[in-house]
């Protein structure tokens, strides 16, 4: 058994008990047999970095994370009602394109998800080797690339760089 | 107690699905109506479950109320992604009162 193994595995049985909430033996049970299976089986195709599992500080930037990505959510819902409610539709949109600096492909996901959540903006397509992210942005307040990518990337890029990479 | 606070969350997502669905008639293209019904959709969606959670609490259905939570949130972004790449890469037009399009110049570049 390698670390990735266990770590995927770990994943597995806390889903599984969620699902089965009102857990019993029997659950437990088919629950560790199959979740040992899936793991031993796929085990390094999903967790490629074992070791970024041991460093408490990322976790705690993650729980840093959680209440800002919820209060962005809530302004980007406040925003869109805002301009869908209002009798001209007060919209401006493009697509942009924004640099970033992350690389692992985790990170460069929950980026991509943070930024189609938040206000404004839904991530098109990304260009991972060289780092770009194509954005459609309902209202473009710059097409400069550096700066479109202070305002839209800068904030989460700092703390998912902290928490991924 | 709970069930006030309960019904105030499952009123707040009835307003964003229905700001959500409004979006989706009124705003003028695909890329647009992606952005209202992706945000407000999935907001909405996740206020009322939050609301069926705190009916019924750590029972078998609340926690299954939570999971859902946390699939949506995992899942509406990367089919919202998926969707305007597809229309985009088939060749759905922006709206004609676009700002500019950097994509479809890079990708004339590139080809």
């Amino acid at each position: 058994m390698r670390k990735s193994h266990i770590i995927l595995f770990i994943f597995l049985i806390l889903m599984w008990l969620f699902v089965t909430w009102p857990t019993d033996l029997q659950h437990l049970i088919v629950g560790i047999l199959v979740c040992g299976f899936v793991s031993f089986m796929i085990g390094d195709m999903f967790v490629k970095r074992p070791h970024v599992f041991k460093h408490l500080s990322r976790y705690l930037w993650f729980l840093y994370y959680i209440p800002l990505f919820i209060w962005e959510c809530i302004k980007a819902n406040l925003d869109v009602a805002y301009r869908v409610a209002h009798p001209d539709l007060p919209i401006n949109p493009g697509i942009v394109k924004v640099k970033t600096d992350l690389k692992s492909d985790t990170a460069l996901t929950f980026l991509a998800n943070s930024i189609t959540l938040t206000p404004g903006t839904m991530s098109v397509d990304i260009d991972a080797e060289k780092g770009y992210l194509y954005i459609h942005w309902i209202n473009v307040k710059d097409k400069d690339i550096h700066k479109a990518t202070e305002i839209i990337v800068a904030r989460f890029e700092k703390i998912l760089k902290r928490i991924f990479d | 107690m709970n069930e006030i606070i309960g019904y105030i969350f499952i009123g707040i997502g009835l307003a964003f699905d229905f700001f959500g669905c409004l979006g989706l008639i009124r705003l003028p293209d695909v890329y647009n109506r992606l952005q209202a019904s992706t945000k407000c959709v999935t907001l909405g969606t996740c206020s009322i479950l939050f609301g069926l959670f705190l009916f019924k609490g750590f029972t078998a259905s609340g926690i299954k109320a939570l999971l859902c939570i946390l699939f949506i949130i995992l899942t509406a972004p990367v089919s919202a992604h998926a969707l305007s790449r597809g229309a985009h890469s088939s060749g759905v037009k922006l709206w004609d009162k676009s700002v500019c399009d950097m994509y479809a110049e890079d990708k004339k570049y590139k080809a």
